[in-house]
């Protein structure tokens, strides 16, 4: 016993980025939501300016302007930067709204329902991104 | 002098109330965002053929003189902006603690946002 005493445990306390990026670190669900949301809410602020507003800009200037826009699109890795972005957006919006909903009180956030919401958040934002990754990549 | 006010039967709450402002704010842009995503993914859903006019359509239709179309665009691209800031000015307090770098880093995201606001209004209200 006294051994236990004298020697203290061991103690992992800080995460660092590479334990979250390389995910030795187990998150419960409402942690990796938060991340998520903070990392596509970073996404969203630098595609603002370098590929939200041009595309925007050639969608609807003029018809001609438009088509070069659908040109720019059909190109896959357009394609691919954009379907994050889907994520980016879809992920932001439904982490989110569960936000609202518990700041209203609306939601519950007893442990169990936190982690029950936090995982919806995330499977939603997949199961949508998957639907518009389709229709981006023609399946329809 | 900041007014004093208790919240509860003990928290005394004093200072200037940034943070609760901020707090608010980041709540009412996201609702008047997540809004005007509803109106434009319903206006998509609901036009019967989406090609450039009514894609533009979206952006610059009017209500008698009114150019509500524009008017709503801007008004949900200020929100995306104020919204940012907060968003993006957490991260900085959260991760950088070095005050210059941390001071750095938050005049070169006013100024990515404050170019972007100018950059979508010259597009949107040049139709």
């Amino acid at each position: 016993m006294s051994d236990s005493a004298s020697k203290p445990r061991p103690q992992f306390r800080n995460l660092n980025f590479g334990q979250l990026l390389v995910l030795t670190y187990h998150l419960p669900l409402a942690a990796k939501s938060s991340i998520l949301h903070r990392i596509s809410g970073a996404l969203l602020f630098l595609s603002l300016p370098l590929v939200v507003i041009p595309l925007f800009a050639a969608s609807i200037t003029s018809a001609d302007s438009y088509a070069v826009m659908r040109e720019w699109v059909s190109h896959p890795l357009c394609k691919v930067v954009l379907l994050v972005l889907i994520w980016g957006y879809l992920h932001h919006f439904c982490a989110g709204v569960r936000y609202l909903l518990l700041d209203t009180h609306l939601a519950k956030w007893d442990r169990i329902s936190a982690q029950r919401s936090a995982g919806m958040v995330i499977g939603i934002s997949l199961a949508l991104t998957l639907v518009f990754g389709l229709k981006l990549f023609g399946a329809w | 002098m900041a007014t004093q006010q208790r919240l509860g039967t003990k928290r005394l709450v004093v200072g200037a109330h940034y943070g609760t402002l901020d707090f608010v704010v980041q709540r009412c842009t996201a609702v008047v965002m997540a809004i005007y995503t509803l109106i434009l993914f319903f206006g998509f859903l609901f036009s019967s053929e989406m090609d450039f006019e009514a894609w533009q359509h979206l952006f610059t239709f009017h209500l008698g003189v009114l150019p509500v179309g524009q008017l709503l665009a801007t008004l949900a691209f200020f929100s995306v902006a104020w919204h940012a800031w907060i968003g993006v000015r957490d991260i900085w307090m959260d991760y950088v603690t070095s005050a210059g770098l941390r001071l750095l880093l938050q005049v070169l995201t006013v100024l990515w946002l404050v170019g972007s606001i100018v950059y979508f209004a010259k597009v949107l209200w040049s139709l």
